[in-house]
């Protein structure tokens, strides 16, 4: 095992599947001779030439739009959305073309849209948005986010191996600030809708993905030594998700907090919540609660950015009432 | 693509614009462009000390353009700007305080620190942005146009985007429409030659710019970028069209960035001698020795030209360093429009 940054987590996905596979193509801006403003695909150019590493314009709805249609044909593109936050310029492309090609025609679209997502670098309202939950509505849309490396590198090497419309949102504050041992097997994947336990814990579960992972596990880690021994469940794919994960945790804890960086309300939370409180109502002690970034855009201010935030402390506060409920 | 256009349109030289506007008036222009300049050389000291924080993209080099354009237009006209917007805010009116509070995040400015470099706003001055997202600002300024026709106002928009912008779809269906409706709007392309790492060449598959006008049946120009005299003669041939006849034009000004992208883009992808060579045509230096050879600008006054910019652009940064950052409490303001009840 190799210890990678999920930046290059993410990047070594790529380059195995392209290696393997020659109609995995990316297309996306600055993605070629620049190396992608985030680096991501530094060096991609030299090795698999400008014919499979396309460096497109400005131009997000033909940037999906046409690997939708390469996909139609036997290719596998990655998209670059270069911040998640454009994703809304290529919304018609994603939500009525890949998504519904399947369903009216039985063509395959094999895509993934990889999108840098999230706050916590001062970006301002417009380079810092979570927007999951615009298309973990969308039947017909795959949806992952990882949080570790290894989970970065599996999750984006299923994506590019699923013959569904994948978006994979990767959290950029996480890009060189997390590290972890990622498997060098080829054939290493993380298969798409499952769930992981990052940390086992009897008393209550943090049901979440991406950057608040780590926030769920440093606030369990605060609650042990206190006593309270809280699990840490990682959707890691946000749809199809990991319904029997999710059963198991409740039925094991009994109560349960549903976590994200994206704002609160219509949150992915949202989703998990009713999904709990229908299926598992009888096994819960306590109201399933939710915590997200709070109800505004996000500002750029660096106070008020923190301040919009799920902290460490803020889910500390949100398990001590669960566990006193 | 040279600069000049080929078109062999004459442009009213230095001097007769002398003779029509009076030496005042292109020393004030100067003294604007100075403080766009001297502003972003603090924004960017700033930000290497880790005072202004995220994205910060600088207008150094294209400052000519800004300049000359606002300054055909008149105080109750509309500007609005892409994310490179220090320059256009400044030019439209904008306070260098809030200006430079806003940068530092901090509750005096312009939008209380929530928007940062990208998105400054002044609703008073009318500067509608500062817009993050490429190309979204320009159905926006299209709106305004609209707007203005609607009521049977003589005002005129200028809306500026980058060569980058042109490949988004948002772009094209303006266009349209303020032809199609035939709005007072003067959309403006400042093609600095790059768009982040990548060259026009390599993104357009067209690169006499303005011919993208004629798709729409619209009005065009070229304008020399780096020449505030030649923006200045056409933009106000533009501005005439739209306020007189409501005739929107599509102008493309050459021009040249000379920093990276943004803060943290060492721009590898162009020569040192490219940028050597386009530097020769700066126009901080090209246009105050212009009209020190039309006699109207002693090395003197320069001097305290200079000397009196520096002075507003410190005084904005001691504003901002001592302003507040905004209570907490700030977060929520706004999100909504107040009720009237
Ligand atoms: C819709 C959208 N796509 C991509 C970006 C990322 N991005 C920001 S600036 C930029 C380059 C823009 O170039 P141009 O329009 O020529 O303006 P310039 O930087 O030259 O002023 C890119 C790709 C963005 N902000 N919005």
């Amino acid at each position: 095992m190799a210890v990678l940054t999920y930046l290059q987590a993410i990047s070594e996905g790529m380059r195995e599947e392209m290696r393997r596979d020659e109609s995995v193509v990316l297309l996306g801006e600055d993605i070629g001779v620049y190396g992608g403003a985030f680096k991501v695909t530094k060096g991609f150019i030299d090795e698999f030439g400008p014919k499979r590493v396309i460096d497109t314009p400005i131009s997000e709805s033909a940037i999906v739009g046409a690997a939708v249609g390469m996909a139609l044909y036997g290719f596998r593109p990655i998209a670059e959305i270069q911040f998640a936050d454009f994703i809304t310029v290529a919304y018609n492309q994603i939500v009525q073309n890949a998504a519904t090609i399947h369903y009216r025609y039985g063509f395959p679209v094999p895509i993934v849209v990889r999108a840098p997502s999230g706050a916590g670098v001062h970006g301002g309202p417009f380079h810092s948005q979570n927007p999951e939950a615009l298309f973990t509505h969308v039947p017909g849309l795959k949806v992952v986010a990882p949080s570790t490396p290894a989970d970065a590198k599996g999750l984006l090497k299923a994506a590019v191996r699923d013959d569904n419309p994948v978006l994979y949102f990767e959290h950029k504050y996480l890009y060189r600030r997390i590290k972890g041992e990622v498997p060098e097997d080829d054939d290493f994947t993380v298969p798409i809708g499952v769930a992981d336990v990052k940390r086992p814990g009897r008393d209550a579960t943090v049901i979440t993905y991406g950057s608040t992972v780590h926030t769920a596990l440093q606030a369990a880690e605060d609650l042990s030594a206190e006593g309270a021994e809280v699990e840490v469940l990682d959707l890691r794919t946000l749809r199809p998700y990991d319904e029997q994960a999710i059963l198991d945790s409740v039925g094991r804890t009994n109560r349960v907090l549903v976590l994200h960086e994206a704002s609160k309300t219509g949150g992915v939370g949202a989703e998990i919540a009713a999904f709990i409180t229908e299926n598992a109502f009888e096994k819960l002690d306590a109201p399933v609660m939710r915590l997200g970034g709070l109800d505004t855009p996000v500002p750029y201010s660096p106070p008020l950015e923190e301040y919009w935030l799920p902290s460490k402390e803020r889910v500390v506060g949100a398990l001590r009432r669960l566990l006193e409920y | 693509m040279p600069r000049k256009a080929a078109k062999g349109k004459k442009t009213a030289g230095a001097a007769d614009l002398l003779k029509e506007l009076g030496p005042d008036t292109l020393l004030d222009w100067y003294r604007k462009m100075l403080l766009v300049r001297v502003f972003e050389q603090q924004a960017a000291k700033a930000y290497s000390l880790g005072k202004i924080g995220g994205f910060l993209h600088l207008y150094i080099g294209q400052e000519a353009t800004g300049t000359g354009a606002i300054a055909a237009i008149r105080d109750e006209d509309y500007v609005v700007a892409a994310y490179r917007d220090h320059g256009h805010a400044l030019l439209k009116g904008m306070d260098p305080k809030k200006a430079m509070a806003e940068l530092y995040g901090k509750v005096t400015g312009c939008s209380k620190g929530k928007g940062g470099s990208m998105h400054f706003f002044d609703a008073e001055h009318r500067f509608l942005g500062g817009h993050g997202i490429v190309g979204g600002q320009i159905p926006l300024a299209t709106g305004v146009g609209f707007k203005i026709k609607y009521v049977e106002g003589d005002e005129v928009v200028l809306c500026f985007f980058g060569e980058g912008a042109i490949n988004q779809g948002a772009f094209h269906e303006s266009m349209n429409l303020a032809a199609l409706w035939k709005l007072p709007v003067i959309y403006i392309c400042e093609n600095n030659r790059y768009a982040m790492g990548t060259p026009l060449e390599r993104a357009s598959s067209l690169f006499d710019l303005s011919q993208k006008a004629c798709a729409y049946n619209m009005r065009r120009d070229v304008v020399d970028g780096m020449d505030i005299f030649d923006v200045y003669t056409k933009v106000s041939e533009a501005v005439k069209a739209a306020r007189q006849d409501k005739v929107p034009t599509l102008i493309e000004a050459r021009t040249y960035r000379f920093r990276g992208h943004s803060m943290s883009d060492p721009a590898h992808y162009r020569t040192k001698e490219e940028l050597e060579e386009q530097m020769k045509h700066d126009p901080i230096l090209t246009f105050p020795r212009k009209l020190k050879e039309l006699g109207i600008l002693t090395d003197e006054q320069d001097k305290a030209i200079q000397a009196e910019v520096k002075r507003v652009v410190q005084e904005a940064v001691e504003f901002a360093e001592k302003s507040p950052e905004p209570d907490l409490s700030e977060l929520f303001t706004d999100v909504y429009a107040e009720e009237e009840v």
